[in-house]
């Protein structure tokens, strides 16, 4: 897996202040296991993301711990509450250096 | 006489056969313990989150569909019965599966801002059976939910 690589956020723009808002994040990464062989009988090394983490204008409100379970491609959708205008950034870091940083604006009203 | 001889030899040789097969069943049956990992896995790694507490049933919703094609992308929603407010709040969630090589899935940490403690992902699956969710409460009790699945294609195992 490469150090980066395309990932994408979905969320509203806009909000009412103190409205429940709906996030989907996810990366492109292969999440290689560690438990796979190859034709071989080589175990392929482990490659995963490990952490993700969401902060809003700087202060973190989420943040996840993944392992082998989690499937290629992460997907994360979880929620937050819109308390200011202001911008969201997304990180993920993992195996070999991997790391990928992402971020959305939203506008408070 | 001699004529009777013949298939009773026969007769043999099919209980022969049919204790190979025996066999073979057998060892397909035994190999996948090996291979994943064990329920006392699963209650080892649920202790090591607790750090022993008892765990409360309820709050907890877990949905996993009930039968799985491919266990390499099975979409897992968890969300816990909470208010969020300030004083009592979801902390973290844990999913463990009792039939993976490595049991913990993931863990998801969640604070008052969040509004609720709803989460959805995409997981793997080795194999049929039971996915636990632990809840830690702001107050520090824990609470589970679990769900039970079948998985017809088994994730983490197949050759590349």
């Amino acid at each position: 897996m490469s150090k980066t690589s395309r990932t994408s956020i979905t969320m509203p723009s806009s909000a009412n202040k103190g409205a429940i808002i709906e996030i989907r994040a996810i990366a492109q990464h292969d999440m290689e296991s560690g438990f796979r062989y190859t034709e071989s009988g080589k175990l392929i090394p482990r490659d995963i993301i490990q952490v993700f983490t969401c902060s809003y204008n700087n202060v973190e409100i989420f943040k996840a711990d993944f392992f082998s379970g989690i499937g290629a491609n992460p997907l994360v959708i979880f929620t937050t509450i819109a308390t200011e205008t202001g911008t969201l950034e997304f990180k993920w870091a993992g195996d070999n250096g991997y790391e990928a940083i992402n971020q959305a604006r939203i506008t408070v009203s | 006489m001699n004529i009777n001889y013949p298939p009773k030899m026969q007769r043999r040789d099919w209980l022969k056969r049919i204790q190979k097969i025996g066999f073979i069943a057998l060892g397909s049956w035994f190999s996948p313990s090996l291979v994943f990992a064990k329920q006392e896995d699963a209650d080892e790694a649920i202790k090591t989150i607790t750090g022993g507490a008892t765990i409360k049933d309820g709050r907890v919703t877990l949905v996993i569909p009930p039968l799985v094609e491919n266990g390499n992308l099975v979409v897992l929603n968890v969300s816990v019965d909470s208010p969020m407010t300030a004083d009592n709040y979801v902390k973290a969630i844990h999913v463990v599966a009792e039939g993976n090589p490595y049991p913990n899935i993931f863990a998801a940490y969640f604070s008052p801002r969040s509004g609720t403690a709803n989460l959805t992902t995409r997981v793997r699956l080795a194999d049929s059976q039971r996915v636990w969710a632990i809840a830690q409460m702001s107050d520090g009790s824990f609470w589970r939910g679990s769900a039970e699945t079948l998985v017809t294609l088994s994730a983490c195992t197949e050759m590349v």
